[in-house]
Order: structure tokens, then C-alpha cells, then sequence
């Protein structure tokens, strides 16, 4: 049996707003091995992104287990989650949210500034990240200078470059033309594949599903596999 | 330093703003640059090298009251007095009011006496000035300044003393020129012009046989303290009664007649300031908002509070570092300009270094209150908001 990379417990996840409580997520509980391609799918509102968010330590369950890459999420702090993150996982992002004003290469060794590599290794790897995804010649580009294909690319070299464990999506190409999101999709395919990076991607696109080795739908706060 | 290219990168995300921003740091501390140098000069007057044991006597109740010319054979008694001599206050200008003479009746030979070491002056310029009554010394810088020479009669205008004739225009005949031993000096004497006492005191209208002030040089610098209080003992209870002080602090407490420039100068300084805060404030605000996204992204790539809110304040910091560096260099490099303009006034390079001290300050109050912003952001709420 394969390890397990990504674990829930009967999770919840509430916001209040106002004097309402809305109830996102009730009772999830999920497995994802190490090595796996997960695309979640599902209506808007039906919990997908705030799973996610949940997995990438972006925010903390009401109650419930989250256990991913071996660490207990519910139980660190705020600290110590930011740490967990740099470590551990990449996010890829609908917008790709790079620095405007840092060029390709400056913007993949953003994670990198956070360890004790020596400047030369930071910008060796963020040009290995970049070759890797196929965009080593715009490294000094700046992102409006970069075709959405290619910015999205360079958010994947970033995500990658401190060699996470796993990679959450959040819509990778929900800003993407067909041509530039098969592009994306393939290359996603390629690091889950020869490099065994695990993925989980939130996607609305049922072609994109397509890429991922398991589809998981969710709809009102629950999942149901496909 | 190694997030030095993401924090030069994120001050120039908005060019022009951040030039505006900078241009007004650095007038602000060009102008603070200036005015401190100014406050600087004023509270820590120079007295030189060699004034350490000299004295000052004035009327107890202020330097315009006059001191009895007979006191002066009662202060030559006081043991420890090595040598006194008298002046008064000329007020004197060129032409012009804007031209400020530095004009000084002396009695040559107690006034030489108690300034032995202090000036150079040629032997055959002493003597032409011992030997013409309406002589004049004047300061090789002042002779400079005004186009003047050896020979030429000169017309001093006084704002307090007339003369007989009711004119207030005083004609010397320059003889000599004199320049300062100690090189420190020569920016408080440049305006200096010296006259006869004698020819002062029976030319003018009013006030004959009174003095404005007395110097004395003491024999011993350690005593100064014990001298000043026993010249100020022998007139105890007198109708004039007096004042003894080191030179130096009478340089200082002559200039405080002016008015607490200290005062006026720090009251516009804080108004400056109170400006630039908000200013610079709200620039910062304005980029921390701008940059909401992106600091997110940062906290999702792990970026932790404390890095965060030292990369806000790092901002802060490195915009008021460059306006102030570049504004005190400015000052820096007017400061000759500035020394002309206030003759008489030594300015000092040091009054510059309370400015780097204002500008981490400035830099804190209006980079940590962003920067508390930016460390309190919701990741989810942030990147939500800009779907």
C-alpha cells in the first residue's frame, strides 16, 4: 500500500459572517497517496477551494484531522504553518500571481530567500525551475512582458524550486486559452509523472480533469469520487 | 541583503510616486540639515582653542545695560586677573543693513594685552594703526568681502551710536589687516573690524565713560570659576552690578538675546516633519494596500509575520535613508554657502548627524504601522479579493 501524502479526518470548516455560520466543509474525510494527481472538481461554492487551502496550510480546519506530508496542520500555529509551507508545499495559482516588478528568475527564487542557499545556488536552481518548465530564455523577462502561458509557467518553476512535496493548483488555467492550458496541463502531467511530485488541483474544466489520475467531485461541502 | 532586490524592486513598483515621496524626504532633510547645523552652532558656541581662560563680565541684568569705565581699575585688582580690557556694541554695517560689520572699539594696547596670542597682524600695519586715531584693523575675510584695501577711508554705519553731529556714519581709515592664529576662529572673526576707543568714545553723543562690557584674561584657566565670582563680589550691591562668565558661554547667552533660536528653529523643523509623516505615511499605506496580493503570495510561500513586517519597515527605512542621505549631503555641501550668510556663526558638519538619528525614526513611525498591516492580512481573504 502506497504512502498516504494528504489526510483528512472529519473535518469541518465554518465561517461566521454576520451572525450567520456557514457551514463550507462537514465531516470530510480523505485520502491522497504520494504520487498522485487529484483534480477537484465541482459548483462554485461547493467547498473545493477552501479544501484546498485547508490541504495547502493556508487555513485551519473548525475541527477535524489534517495530517499532510506527516505533520498534524490542525495543530500548528501560525508560525510554524508559514515554515511548514515553505517547506513542504507550492501553490500555483488561477492568476499566477508573480511580482510584477521582479523578473521570472527574481520571482522563482522567491521561496529560496527563505533558506540559507548562497545567492549563486538561488539563481542556479531558479533557472534549473525554469528550464524545467521550458521557459529558460525569458528568465529575465518581467511578467508583463510574458504571455499568460508563460507566467503561468514561470508560477510552476516558482512552486517547484524549493522541491515541495506536493503542489496545489488552484484553477492553473482558469485564466488560459485552450492551447496555453493544455500546455500547463501536460506540464503538471510531466512533474507528476517523471518527477512524483503529488497534485491537487481545483479545476472547473472537465478537459483539465482529464489530466489527473483521479477525479474527486465535491458539492455542497462533501466529496464524492468519480 | 539577500532581499535587498526585492525590497529596491517593490520601492520602484510606482516610479513617479516614489520619486515624489523621495524628493520631498530629501528637501525636508536638506532643510533640516541646514536649520540643525544652524541650532548646532548656536548651542555649542566655539571658543576656540586658546579662549579657555578668558572672562566676560557684562551688567548683571543684560549685555545693553552698560558697566562705569572706572570699574575697570577695581576688576585689575582682583587676584588672578592678569590683564582687562573694555568694548562696547558697535552695530555696525556696510552701506547696507544686510551688510554686517563686525565693528569693535578697542583700547589697543589692554585689548592686545588680553588677546596676545590670538590675531596676526603685520608690525608696520600695528604701528600706522597705534599712531591714527581713526584707524581701522579689519579682518583680512571682511577686507575680502567688501572690496576693500589698505588706505581706503571707509564709512561704518552704527544703529545705536551718534555722533555729535547726529550722524550715525562712522569714516575709518583702513590701515592693516589681521587674520586669526587658530584656524577654528576665522569663521567667528571674518566680520571683525576694530577701531580706537578712544576715538569712539569722544565722537559719540551719549553714554561717555560707560563701557558695554569687560574681558579679562585670567592667569590661571583652573581658577577661572573662583576670579569670576570675586569680580562679581567687588560689585555686589552696587548699582552696576555684574556678570562673569567664560567667553564662551557669553557667546552663547549674547546670541540667546536674539530670541530662543533653538525654539524657532526646532518649531519649524516639527512643522516640516509633522508634514513629511503624513506624507510619507500615506505613501507607504498607499503601497502596502496596493501590494495586498502580493503579500499574500509571500505568506503563502511561507513568508513568516516577522519577515514580512521587516520587509515593510525595511521599505520604510530604505526611503527615508535615501532622501536623508541625499538631503544632509545637500546641506553638507551648501554649509560654505550657509557660513557666509551668517558671518560670525561656525557651522559644524556635526549638527548634520541628529538627522540620520530622525530619519530611522520617521522611517519606524510611518513603516510599522503598514507593516502591522500586512503581518494581521488573511491569506484567503487577499487572494480572494482580487478575483
Amino acid at each position: 500500500m502506497s504512502e498516504t501524502i494528504v489526510s483528512l479526518r472529519n473535518v469541518a470548516k465554518r465561517y461566521t459572517r454576520g451572525k450567520q455560520s456557514v457551514h463550507v466543509l462537514e465531516g470530510l474525510s480523505l485520502d491522497i497517496p504520494k504520487g498522485d494527481f487529484v483534480a477537484l472538481m465541482g459548483p462554485s461554492g461547493s467547498g473545493k477551494t477552501t479544501l484546498l487551502n485547508l490541504i495547502g496550510g493556508l487555513d485551519k480546519p473548525t475541527s477535524g484531522e489534517i495530517t499532510v506530508a506527516g505533520e498534524r496542520l490542525d495543530r500548528l500555529g501560525g508560525g510554524a504553518l508559514s515554515h511548514w509551507r515553505a517547506n513542504h508545499v507550492g501553490f500555483v495559482f488561477q492568476f499566477y500571481n508573480l511580482m510584477p516588478m521582479l523578473s521570472a528568475q527574481r520571482n522563482v527564487e522567491l521561496p529560496l530567500l527563505l533558506t540559507k542557499l548562497p545567492a549563486a545556488k538561488r539563481r542556479a536552481n531558479a533557472l534549473a525551475a525554469l528550464s524545467l518548465v521550458g521557459i529558460a530564455d525569458r528568465a529575465k523577462h518581467k511578467p508583463n512582458e510574458l504571455s499568460g502561458g508563460q507566467a503561468q509557467r514561470v508560477a510552476i518553476a516558482r512552486a517547484l524550486v524549493a522541491d515541495p512535496t506536493l503542489l496545489v493548483c488552484d484553477e492553473p488555467t482558469g485564466d488560459l486559452d485552450r492551447k496555453s492550458a493544455d500546455e500547463v496541463l501536460h506540464l503538471l502531467q510531466m512533474l507528476n509523472r517523471d518527477y512524483g511530485k503529488s497534485i491537487v488541483m481545483v479545476t472547473h474544466d472537465p478537459k483539465a480533469a482529464e489530466f489527473a489520475s483521479r477525479q474527486l467531485h465535491m458539492d455542497k461541502g462533501a466529496l464524492a469520487e468519480a | 541583503m539577500k532581499f535587498f532586490p526585492l525590497l529596491w524592486a517593490t520601492l520602484w513598483r510606482k516610479k513617479t510616486r516614489t520619486i515624489f515621496t523621495l524628493l520631498s524626504v530629501v528637501v525636508a532633510f536638506l532643510l533640516f540639515g541646514l536649520l540643525e547645523t544652524v541650532d548646532y552652532a548656536f548651542s555649542h558656541p566655539s571658543g576656540g582653542a586658546s579662549g579657555a581662560d578668558r572672562l566676560i563680565t557684562i551688567n548683571k541684568y543684560s549685555i545693553t545695560f552698560s558697566l562705569p569705565y572706572a570699574d575697570v581699575q577695581e576688576i585689575k585688582s582682583v587676584p588672578g586677573v592678569a590683564a582687562v580690557t573694555w568694548l562696547s556694541w558697535f552695530g555696525g554695517y556696510y552701506q547696507e543693513a544686510k551688510n554686517f560689520v563686525f565693528a569693535l572699539p578697542i583700547d589697543t594696547d589692554s585689548y592686545f594685552t588680553v588677546y596676545n596670542d590670538d590675531f596676526v597682524i603685520a608690525d608696520d600695519q600695528m604701528r600706522a594703526f597705534r599712531n591714527t586715531r581713526t584707524g581701522g584693523l579689519a579682518n583680512s575675510a571682511l577686507l575680502k568681502k567688501y572690496g576693500w584695501k589698505i588706505g581706503d577711508k571707509v564709512p561704518v554705519h552704527s544703529t545705536i551710536w551718534t555722533q555729535k553731529d547726529g550722524s550715525l556714519d562712522w569714516t575709518f581709515d583702513i590701515v592693516g589687516v589681521f587674520d586669526t592664529k587658530d584656524p577654528s576662529q576665522a569663521s567667528a572673526q571674518a566680520a571683525t573690524f576694530l577701531f580706537h576707543y578712544e576715538m569712539f568714545d569722544e565722537g559719540r553723543n551719549f553714554g561717555k565713560g560707560n563701557v558695554g562690557w569687560f574681558e579679562e584674561r585670567v592667569a590661571d584657566p583652573a581658577q577661572s570659576a573662583a576670579v569670576s565670582n570675586k569680580i562679581d563680589a567687588l560689585f555686589a550691591n552696587s548699582a552696576n552690578e555684574t556678570k562673569t562668565q567664560p567667553a564662551k558661554d557669553f557667546a552663547l547667552a549674547f546670541i540667546k538675546q536674539l530670541g530662543d533660536i533653538g525654539f524657532v528653529l526646532h518649531a519649524i523643523l516639527g512643522a516640516v516633519f509633522f508634514t513629511l509623516l503624513f506624507l510619507t505615511g500615506n505613501t507607504m499605506m498607499q503601497s502596502v494596500r496596493e501590494r495586498i496580493p502580493e503579500l499574500a503570495v509571500l505568506k503563502t510561500l511561507g513568508f513568516g509575520n516577522g519577515t514580512i513586517l521587516g520587509l515593510v519597515v525595511a521599505e520604510s527605512l530604505l526611503l527615508c535613508g535615501m532622501g536623508a542621505v541625499i538631503g544632509l549631503g545637500l546641506s553638507y555641501v551648501a554649509l560654505p554657502g550657509i557660513k557666509n550668510a551668517l558671518q560670525g556663526v561656525d557651522l559644524s558638519p556635526a549638527g548634520l548627524v541628529p538627522g540620520f538619528g530622525v530619519a530611522v525614526l520617521l522611517a519606524l513611525i510611518v513603516g510599522i504601522p503598514p507593516a502591522v498591516r500586512a503581518v494581521r492580512l488573511n491569506i484567503i481573504d487577499a487572494l480572494a479579493a482580487q478575483h
